[in-house]
Order: C-alpha cells, then sequence, then structure tokens
C-alpha cells in the first residue's frame, strides 16, 4: 500500500513472548523504524517511552506473564508517520473504567499513568477489543510539518 | 543501563545520586529499595539527585511517589534536584509538580530542609 507521496509502506510484525525481554526488544526495533522515518531526539523520546507503556501493559496487565500468551506487535513506517498495534491475549479492560490519575485522589497512587502518558505523547491513541481475545493499541506518531 | 543509586551526607540530609534509568523491573525496584532501606534507616531528609535520570516511565514515576509516601508516612520529607527537561515534562503531565518540591541549585535544596 503507498502512502499520500507514493511511498509503499513499510511493516514489521512480530510475535513476541510475554517478558519484559519482549519490552527492550520492542523498543529497539520500534526506534530503529522511526530513527530511519527520521524524528528528532525528543519525539524519539515520546515514541520509546509510549511503546514501552504499551508493551509493559501488555505483558504485565493483558497476559499477566503467561508463556502461553502472545504479544503482536505491527509497526507500520510511511514517509511522515509511524504507527504501531500492540495486542494481547488477556481478557481485556474497559478503558473507561480507568481511575482518572490526574483527580486528586489519585495523584499518589503508585501506578495507573500508562495510558495518559502514551496519549499526551502520541498523534493518535485508540484502544480496542482484539479479536479473537485480548485488547489492541493503535498509537500514530507523525513528523511535524515543516514550512 | 539500570539505575545506580550513590547516598552521601550534606549536614542531616541524605542526598540520593541517581544515574540511569528508572523503568519497570531492575531500575524500579533498586529505586523501590534504596528508598525503603533509607526511610527504615532512620533517614528523614532525602534528596533525590536526577540529573542523571535519562529516562524514567511510568513505573518510575510511581516509585518517585511511592518513595515520598513512605518517607513522609515516617515524618520525613523527600525533595527532588536537578530535573532533566524530560523528567520536568513527566511531572508536569502527572501534575506531580504539584506534590514535589523541586530545586535546581543543590545548596540552596539543603538549606530548605532547615
Amino acid at each position: 500500500m503507498a502512502d499520500q507521496k507514493g511511498m509503499e509502506a513499510h511493516t514489521l510484525e512480530h510475535v513476541l513472548e510475554s517478558t519484559l525481554e519482549s519490552v527492550d526488544g520492542a523498543e529497539e526495533t520500534v526506534l530503529k523504524e522511526a530513527e530511519h522515518l527520521g524524528f528528532d531526539e525528543d519525539d524519539l523520546h515520546k515514541i520509546g517511552i509510549s511503546l514501552r507503556e504499551c508493551m509493559v501493559n501488555a505483558v504485565v496487565h493483558g497476559n499477566r506473564y503467561n508463556r502461553r500468551k502472545k504479544v503482536h506487535l505491527k509497526v507500520i513506517r510511511t514517509a511522515d508517520c509511524l504507527t504501531i498495534v500492540v495486542g494481547d491475549e488477556g481478557d481485556g479492560f474497559d478503558p473507561a473504567a480507568l481511575p482518572d490519575p490526574l483527580a486528586g485522589e489519585n495523584l499518589l497512587r503508585g501506578s495507573g499513568r500508562g495510558v495518559m502518558l502514551m496519549q499526551a505523547f502520541m498523534d493518535e491513541f485508540q484502544i480496542s477489543k482484539r479479536e479473537p481475545q485480548g485488547t489492541e493499541v493503535k498509537m500514530v506518531k507523525c513528523k511535524a510539518k515543516t514550512e | 543501563m539500570s539505575v545506580k543509586l550513590t547516598t552521601r551526607q550534606v549536614g542531616d540530609v541524605t542526598v540520593v545520586d541517581a544515574v540511569g534509568r528508572i523503568t519497570l523491573g531492575e531500575g524500579a525496584s533498586t529505586f523501590r529499595d534504596t528508598i525503603r532501606d533509607l526511610a527504615a534507616g532512620g533517614h528523614k531528609k532525602l534528596l533525590l539527585n536526577l540529573a542523571e535520570i535519562s529516562y524514567i516511565d511510568s513505573s518510575g514515576i510511581g516509585e518517585l511517589v511511592s518513595g515520598f509516601t513512605t518517607v513522609a508516612n515516617q515524618g520525613g520529607v523527600v525533595k527532588l534536584l536537578n530535573l532533566t527537561k524530560r523528567v520536568q515534562d513527566l511531572l508536569q503531565i502527572t501534575k506531580l509538580y504539584t506534590v514535589f518540591e523541586v530545586h535546581d541549585d543543590e545548596a540552596k535544596a539543603v538549606q530548605s530542609f532547615k
């Protein structure tokens, strides 16, 4: 498939173990693609941290480190944008039920800030149910337009 | 690289110099254990120097907050020193600037505990 500039999209797909080592490996893979696309240091940091948060959620909260469950990573690079899709095989969850980490009563909680960081750092962020089982997160980051 | 923590005393203030990454796994657990050990050892005035922290994720932020409450529950105080731009941004996004006292001058930070 070609993007608006006529450049073929470059797609990578990996099926990963539910381990923290997979988080490091996925970060390396995604950052390599992001560097290839030409993101600046600041955006690379935002993409890296978002990917880590997403992978950690899939491994820890989705698959609960279950060796039989896999994490599905898809990275699509076009001329201007990087799309990252992370799927787990967990029981799924209701995003609307997540506590607001900025509410006064939650400020001192030790967890619950990952989704907020991904939303803040990426241009697009979507959570959906993965078929046949689990949760899928799609995140998009595009290069800033230069005049 | 995970996180490396070194402690030193400046008067009655314990300065913790942190270098590396505070992320889920070894980095976050090293950080948690160090703060808990210091609190258990009666160190009530902790100044966390984060100048050399290159990366912190939501688990790392969670450990900062947990460290803050652990020490506060024992009558102590945790303050932050020398935040990088990226850590500053994270504290802004998470509204934790309203929780932590942040300094960029060690001598003044130490004085602020008096």
